[in-house]
């Protein structure tokens, strides 16, 4: 009959089955959590966004805003339509474009453009925006989402990847561009 | 028979607990229809269990393929639509009785002492049950589920620091696709409905053995030191075996429950699915459904810098209340007839949900996106107008001003109707109010001409009613009275 203070043979390897166990656990959950946060830990900073043509400098008359789409270049085979993803393209004049995100800076609903009144609006929570995406009125608390543009080989690009939302904005555009 | 039977118990043991559960004594007057929306709940839990487990033979979970399964079921596949449908309605009767049996365990006192656990499990339950009911929306991969989606994300990068991180990891990636849907698969089929099985059974062990909350009785405190002997004694003088005494209430609501079910979803069918998930396709209102159409309201009412607050912390607020409630009130009075802020606070929320989702319904705060082209200038607004108020009448519509605002009751509702709005305003606060905007209307400065401006500005002059004479400066006119008199004073 052990007494209290010493550790029973049973007991030792009770506590050690125990250790063992822990530690199998805790090396096995490394890689579950690793790939449960796989979408979050993808490599460095930016890692979704690309430039993405929408067509040529042509397709977009100056002083107009027109919808355009492109491919999210992190598609997978299986995403169907999703991967789709369209814009709203402001060609100021020349080579000078803003592009919109369709998603509201509200709470992401595709708004329209309305011409002849040279607003955005947003059909779920009643957002406006004016022509250069600064916010006119409605819940939202700031401007339409802006890619990054530039004109390249006579193509409007943007860069893009990223489901643009009101606390993730920042890192749509990455550094460079105010996204205002 | 009876051999067969024994041969089995032998080895299973299970007669006498299963006698013991049913014959356990419950106080006679909890043999109420008061008492059997959990049941009604649990067998609707297991109608869902039956019809998702049917779905899931036929149903893709792939972004691409999704919808298509869903019109598969709906047009192709045997009484694939029933199966829908009781899916779809059995959702929205969970979550209704759900609803309903917390309201009267809350206004029971039920979730007093000694049974504050069993309503920690339960408000666990609610959330679940919410839970299944936004991710069972997202399966019905259509266009409301993917601009909802777009909502949940939106919501979730709200929270700081983790916000964009939070994002990737509920739509397992960037963007919504075809993760995003597999994700939500699942926790629709095997995570929520995993720990909601493990949930109820607690929940249910827990109701049978502390017992059913008796009849709260006005004056009949709950204390700590002697509520159990008291409950015993109840039982034991006045209570009857569960099985059939009380049993036979809760078997025909649940059945009127089942058969409430299968009536709606014969009659009303399945919930859509609505247009292809094709996010090029921008001519879309996405709405969410019946049980989460209040919350689509009260983002629309949330000011701009109450929304972050409001998101992150009013969740946390309203749950961290609920799952304290019985520590805060664990003692003392059961009876609904002396807690009135009890019953009030359940008829506020009651009225302000009811309010949110009534307005949700029509979406007063949205500008009515065809109102412009779609509805005309009531006639009588245009009779005896000159032509540069016809004019204005024209650019109002062009100009998109009826999505907002409304003639005749048709038009948009987020602005003030404007029939009579030369009434309220003079020709000065027109002009000013068309070109600066304020009051959450845009400014159309650059986009109306000086011409369009004063066109429209004379039509808005002419809208008041018969009789009652336009809003005008009084001070205007002094200035042109006095203006005149001196040019004619210092004329010769």
């Amino acid at each position: 009959m052990p007494n209290e203070n010493t550790l029973s043979r049973r007991g030792l390897f009770m506590k050690l089955g125990i250790l063992f166990n822990g530690l199998v656990a805790a090396a096995l959950g490394v890689p579950v959590l690793g790939f449960l946060l796989s979408s979050v830990t993808r490599g460095r900073a930016n890692a979704y966004l690309s430039w993405v043509p929408l067509g040529p400098v042509s397709e977009f008359p100056e002083g107009e805003t027109r919808l355009a789409t492109f491919r999210n270049p992190n598609g997978m085979p299986t995403d169907g339509k999703t991967v789709d993803t369209a814009c709203w393209v402001r060609r100021v004049e020349g080579d000078q474009f803003q592009v919109f995100a369709v998603n509201c800076a509200h709470l992401g609903c595709p708004v329209r453009w309305f011409p002849q009144s040279g607003l955005f609006m947003c059909p779920c929570h009643g957002g406006a925006y004016y022509r250069d995406g600064s916010r006119a009125s409605g819940p939202p608390e700031r401007g339409l989402f802006e890619y990054a543009t530039k004109v390249q080989d006579g193509l409007v690009t943007i860069q893009a990847g990223e489901l643009p939302t009101p606390g993730a904005s920042a890192a749509l555009v990455g550094k460079k561009s105010p996204c205002a | 028979m009876a051999e067969v039977g024994q041969w089995f118990d032998r080895r299973l043991q299970l007669a006498a607990p299963i006698r013991e559960i049913s014959e356990h004594p419950v106080p006679r007057n909890t043999a109420s229809w008061w008492y059997v929306f959990g049941s009604a709940a649990l067998v609707v839990f297991l109608l869902q269990l039956v019809t998702g487990i049917l779905l899931a033979m036929i149903y893709v979970p792939s972004a691409g393929e999704a919808w298509s399964s869903l019109q598969t079921l709906n047009h192709d596949v045997t009484l694939g639509w029933f199966i829908r449908a009781l899916h779809g309605w059995g959702s929205n009767f969970m979550i209704a009785i759900v609803l309903i049996h917390m309201v009267q365990v809350f206004l029971f006192g039920a979730y007093k002492f000694p049974r504050e656990l069993t309503w920690i499990i339960g408000v666990f339950l609610l959330l679940m049950t919410l839970g299944m009911a936004f991710s069972g929306q997202v399966l019905r991969f259509d266009q409301d589920a993917y601009w909802g989606l777009g909502i949940g994300a939106s919501i979730a990068s709200h929270v700081p620091i983790i916000g964009p991180a939070a994002v990737k990891l509920m739509l397992g990636g960037p963007i919504i696709a075809g993760a995003t849907l597999s994700h939500f698969f699942a926790l629709h089929v095997f995570v929520i409905p995993g720990m909601l099985i493990g949930f109820v059974c607690l929940h249910v062990l827990m109701v049978l053995k502390l017992g059913i909350n008796e009849w709260p009785m006005p004056g009949r405190l709950v204390k700590r030191a002697t509520y159990t002997s008291e409950y015993h004694e109840l039982t034991k003088k006045d209570g009857a075996p569960f099985v059939p005494y009380a049993i036979w209430k809760d078997m025909f609501f649940a059945a009127f429950v089942l058969v409430a079910v299968a009536a709606c979803a014969v009659y009303f069918g399945p919930f859509g699915p609505t247009g292809r998930p094709d996010p090029t396709i921008i001519q879309t209102a996405p709405k969410p459904d019946y049980f989460f159409l209040w919350l689509y309201g009260l983002l629309s009412y949330l000011p701009p810098s109450m929304e972050t607050p409001a998101l992150l912390i009013g969740p946390v607020v309203v749950i961290a209340f609920l799952v304290l409630l019985p520590f805060l009130s664990g003692e003392g009075e059961k009876s609904w007839r002396r807690r009135p802020i009890a019953v009030l606070t359940v008829l506020l929320i009651a009225v302000i949900l009811g309010t949110l989702t009534h307005l949700a319904g029509y979406t007063p705060w949205s500008p009515r996106m065809n109102a412009w082209s779609g509805d005309p200038v009531p006639a009588q607004f245009l009779r005896s107008s000159t032509a540069l108020e016809r004019q204005g009448a024209l650019v109002f519509q062009v100009k998109q001003c009826r999505n907002c605002h409304s003639l005749g009751d048709k038009g948009g509702l987020r602005g003030p109707s404007l029939d009579s709005v030369a009434v309220r305003l003079t020709e000065d606060q027109l002009i000013r109010q068309v070109i600066q905007g304020g009051g959450n209307m845009p400014a159309y400065g650059k986009n109306l001409s000086p011409a369009e401006t004063t066109a429209l500005v004379a039509f808005l002059e002419t809208l008041h009613p018969a009789g009652q004479a336009p809003a005008r400066d009084a001070s205007r006119d002094t200035v042109l009275r006095e203006d005149q008199e001196g040019r004619s004073s210092t004329r010769p």
